[in-house]
């Protein structure tokens, strides 16, 4: 063991969360800045509390509680930097750190594109601190377990395997050019599947905010449940174009996956979908139906995310298709320096504007599609067209002539959100969705689109 | 091609010479004396304290079992692009993680708070979980027997270091790759990193085990994108070099200097590959893309964790399941498909001393001549399979496969490496293209995707060959396969001998709520594949 001796034997300096307010961390912070040497030093801090509970076989399985805090280095010489962090909060451990980051920065080689850290700025404010989710107890998470569990084991024909994760989180950062910024939140996820013993139906359903008392967790079991039961003995059909109509999950599992493709250098680069033809890229084209807004917003209700990004810029609302049209690209600070463009800090956290139709009016409409509830595995097949391949899991449903007739097997699809959003026909209400495989903060509506691309089929329940 | 067998062969004096005059005297004085050192070191005084007051706390708070873990996790990083450095990060995390089986329930608590009073508060934590879950207990987990290990050392056969490497040296070996690969025309991008662990791993039970370990791996990702002058196309060649558990000996041995410019080359000469012709064919894979293929397709269903539902929530269950239906009897593949579950070999991602429930990891057959022999198990999990193990007349023991990936991160089981045995007949690459009249040869691992019961993938790949009368007549583009996982494995007729056998592997196997990464290597021989179905990714909308 290589840990420094220092850190054993003295009484914990940690508050039991792990948690610290605006002012110590500010006062941590603003002590280490001053023991730089450097050029310049940006520091982060961010931890907290997770507790979570497993289960699965109508039992419990594992569960935890975790505290753990990070603190972030940077030192920078001219054009050269390095990051070092370290978990050990000591003043022995710090000034190591700082140390080490000085250390390897003088090594690093020139970066050219290196950035100036930014002055003060001003933040907008988001509360996503919520003490129902701060005060929880293991007992309350089991409690939570038992509206499922409970529920499966009274039918006798149903296994439920679930996850609950709830906590307390920070995250702080400051400079030697006088930036301060802290973001203290909560948060809480819960998802559940619910398989039938003959092993032919599973059910999925999800719910996930900051506040505790907003997740539903009876009405998550009676979702799951339901899915699970009305998808038992799925029957096949043939692979091919189907219009779909899709829960908001299986939306934000898809069109989510948009945010790693809307850099402006790529794009510049003709490295991307968003780059055109000839040169130039595809900004102030229509790249989408026009009943398509895509936006991030830290402040907006739904959303509820950090102010500004891991390098202190704010972050307000960002819309980056509007009415189908891509209005902007994600520019990192130095290639919004070299375009003339504004920086915009990225895809944080993303909603698409909701519309008025119902699932049921969907449903309705459609003489002959497929309902979906999530999608699972996406991997992107072909970063020119943004195409990617995964499959729909836990309720997949045939409809035939305005109703839906009976389970259906899953299927694979490989499918651009691109393609997708120029076949769509109607979007329902936009709602927070807890199961992306980026997770974070999302938002999407029901959609329904027509030609949506199924390759094949799949035997997994 | 150059292989990793070939990184093998060349060894660590080769190696050493790349580096050039001020690294060789670096490495010779890192390098004296044998590697590695030939007796690892013992368990730190002040740790083995603080595991015990951990395990002493969680006996006192009623507790029939207890592990602790006080690990130190680190990361190194050197990103760069082009001609310039992006960034140089180390990450450095260090804390006691705590599980109790109280009553036959889990609990689990962790901190970085490394004093006395904070090892008994993540235990405290630990026992108030266990007791608050033992409501909803319908039965007692049991674990299987483990021999107590009370001074078991273990450290990743290594030559350097690689924490003990300047970083100006690193970032050089990346930059110079850089430059050659951007030399062919047409490449205009590259992005290229080194990246490496080291965990420091001190683990304690309640049954006297006490064990030390280091494990070492490195990295390094490469990516080469040829882009059309007019924006119309651009490819990328990537994974080039696979990860190991190995020290920086073996990135340099990896030559990227000398191979840049073939991979360069590589990425532009996919600009002018044929779009391929939907269809079947026969394939023939190539270890560098056939590991990925294994680690979905046959590792991921043989976890017993997912045969018995504990992961329905999240990576998902398994088609082979129940076990009681296709333990000796469900036929995976044809007699020549062997497959070995363990975490022995040399430089494979998931080799250990011992795993995180304190169990010394055996070797074990999870398919034998075609047919299911075994699933991966932990010690909670073995007693599972007591009635298949007792008709085996083998012991009801774990094969080692409890893993939590950092001290913060309870364990569970996690796959050990999962390795296709070589065939008896001495064949290669070159011979199963010349035995094949119309093919696709597939290099390097591409896009993957696979359902939650592991019955229906789709595989992409970094280079596509076609073969034609057992020639390679071309390149191809946007291939990828689609298949249904037992008819796939059956489909197997031809598999490469010992000298074709070479090791892929992943950092970031991903599993469990929280979820966890695992790396994991599978080592696998040059494959044939009968008649599979092929399609064009290529759309247009």
């Amino acid at each position: 063991m290589s840990a420094p001796r220092s850190l054993f034997g003295t009484d914990s300096p940690l508050s039991p969360n792990d948690m610290m307010s605006r002012a110590e961390a500010q006062a941590f912070l603003e002590r280490i800045v001053k023991l730089s040497k450097a050029d310049t030093i940006g520091v982060q801090l961010n931890g907290g509390y997770t507790g979570n509970i497993r289960f699965a076989a109508n039992r419990i399985s594992t569960s935890g509680g975790v505290s753990n805090s990070q603190l972030v280095v940077q030192s920078g010489y001219g054009p050269k930097h390095a990051v070092v962090t370290t978990s050990d909060f000591s003043a022995a451990g710090v000034e190591r750190a700082v140390r080490q980051s000085e250390a390897i920065a003088k090594l690093a080689p020139d970066d050219p594109e290196n950035m100036p850290l930014l002055p003060p700025q001003q933040y907008g404010d988001v509360d996503a601190w919520f003490d129902s989710t701060a005060n929880l107890t293991p007992a309350d998470r089991a409690a939570a377990a038992r509206t499922a569990i409970d529920a499966a084991r009274a039918a006798g024909d149903l296994a439920a395997a679930g996850f609950i994760v709830a906590g307390t989180n920070y995250n702080a950062i400051a400079s030697n050019t006088g930036m301060y910024a802290y973001f203290p939140s909560t948060s809480a996820n819960y998802q559940l599947t619910v398989r039938t013993s003959d092993g032919t139906g599973s059910g999925w359903a999800a719910a996930d905010h900051p506040d505790w008392r907003q997740i539903d967790f009876k009405a998550v079991s009676d979702r799951a449940i339901q899915k699970a039961r009305a998808s038992r003995n799925p029957v096949a059909v043939e692979p091919g174009r189907y219009t779909v109509i899709l829960e908001p999950q299986a939306v934000g599992d898809l069109v989510q996956l948009l945010a790693f493709s809307l850099d402006a250098r790529s794009a510049d680069e003709g490295r991307s979908a968003f780059a055109k033809q000839g040169g130039g890229t595809k900004i102030g084209e229509k790249i989408v139906d026009s009943k398509v807004t895509l936006f991030s917003d830290p402040a907006d209700a739904q959303l509820l995310g950090q102010p500004w990004n891991g390098e202190g810029l704010p972050l307000g609302r960002e819309v980056w298709i509007e009415n189908g049209v891509l209005k902007q690209l994600n520019y990192s600070r130095f290639w919004a320096q070299k375009k003339n463009a504004r920086p915009n800090g990225g895809l944080g956290s993303v909603k698409m504007v909701g519309g008025d139709a119902t699932t049921e009016q969907m449903i309705a409409s459609t003489a002959r599609g497929i309902l979906v509830t999530r999608l699972w595995y996406l991997r992107q097949v072909d970063p020119r067209t943004v195409l990617y391949t995964g499959l729909t899991r836990d309720g997949t449903f045939l409809i035939e002539n305005g109703k839906v007739t009976r389970s259906v097997k899953n299927l694979r699809f490989n499918e651009s959100p691109l393609f997708m959003l120029n076949n769509l026909e109607m979007i329902g209400r936009a709602d927070r969705v807890a199961g992306t495989e980026s997770g974070g903060n999302v938002v999407f509506p029901t959609l329904k689109v027509r030609d949506f691309n199924f390759t094949s089929l799949s035997d997994a329940v | 091609m150059t292989t990793r067998r070939d990184f093998l062969k060349t060894g660590a004096a080769a190696g050493a010479l790349a580096l050039g005059a001020p690294a060789l005297a670096r490495a010779d004085s890192l390098t004296r004396g044998t590697s590695p050192p030939s007796e690892p070191p013992a368990m730190d005084p002040a740790t083995k304290e603080l595991l015990t007051e951990a395990l002493n706390a969680a006996t006192m708070g009623g507790a029939e079992f207890a592990d602790a873990r006080i690990g130190r996790y680190r990361n190194n990083f050197v990103i760069t692009r082009e001609q310039q450095i992006v960034n140089v990060v180390d990450t450095d995390n260090l804390g006691v993680g705590v599980r109790v089986l109280v009553k036959g329930t889990w609990g689990f608590g962790a901190s970085r708070d490394l004093t006395k009073s904070g090892v008994v508060a993540a235990t405290k934590e630990a026992l108030a979980i266990a007791k608050a879950n033992a409501l909803a207990v319908a039965d007692r987990v049991r674990l299987a027997p483990a021999s107590p290990t009370p001074d078991g050392r273990y450290v990743t056969p290594h030559t350097i270091d690689p924490f003990t490497v300047p970083i100006e040296q690193k970032a050089d070996l990346l930059i110079r790759a850089n430059a050659e690969a951007m030399k062919v025309p047409g490449v205009k991008f590259v992005n290229s990193n080194m990246f490496f662990v080291k965990e420091e791993k001190n683990y304690a039970n309640t049954e006297e085990t006490f064990t030390t370990q280091t494990v070492i791996r490195s990295w390094l990702p490469f990516a080469a994108t040829a882009v059309k002058p007019d924006f119309s196309d651009f490819q990328t060649r990537t994974n080039v070099i696979q990860p190991m558990a190995r020290g920086y000996e073996y990135l340099v041995a990896a030559k990227p200097v000398e191979n840049a410019r073939q991979w360069g080359e590589e990425a532009a000469e996919k600009l002018k590959a044929k779009a391929v012709d939907v269809g079947r064919y026969d394939l023939i894979l190539h270890p560098s893309h056939l590991w990925l293929t294994i680690h979905e397709s046959i590792a991921h269903p043989t976890e017993l964790d997912r045969a018995m539902g504990y992961e329905a929530n999240y990576a998902g269950t398994s088609f082979l399941a129940p076990p009681r239906e296709k333990l000796g009897s469900f036929r995976y593949g044809p007699s020549m498909l062997n497959i070995q579950g363990d975490r022995s070999q040399e430089g494979g991602c998931s080799t250990i001393g011992w795993d995180d429930d304190g169990v010394k990891p055996d070797e074990f057959l999870i398919i034998k001549e075609g047919v299911v022999n075994d699933y991966q198990t932990t010690r909670e999990q073995a007693p599972m399979l007591d009635w298949w193990y007792t008709s085996q007349k083998r012991p009801v023991r774990s094969h080692g496969c409890s893993h939590g990936d950092n001290w913060s991160s309870v364990q569970f089981q996690r796959m050990p490496n999962v390795s296709q045995l070589p065939g008896t007949k001495e064949q290669g690459w070159d011979d199963l293209i010349a035995a094949t009249d119309r093919g696709i040869g597939i290099v390097g691992d591409g896009s993957f995707s696979i359902d939650q019961q592991r019955y229906n993938a789709q595989f992409g790949g970094q280079l596509f060959y076609e073969i034609k009368g057992g020639k390679v007549v071309g390149m191809l583009k946007d291939v990828a396969y689609q298949i249904r996982t037992p008819e796939f494995w059956n489909a197997l007729d031809m598999i490469g001998g010992r000298a074709s056998y070479e090791m892929g592997a992943s950092f970031f196997d991903g599993k469990g709520q929280p979820a966890q990464s695992n790396a994991v290597s599978h080592g696998c021989v040059p494959s044939r594949f009968r008649n599979i179905n092929v399609i064009n990714t290529g759309r247009k909308a």
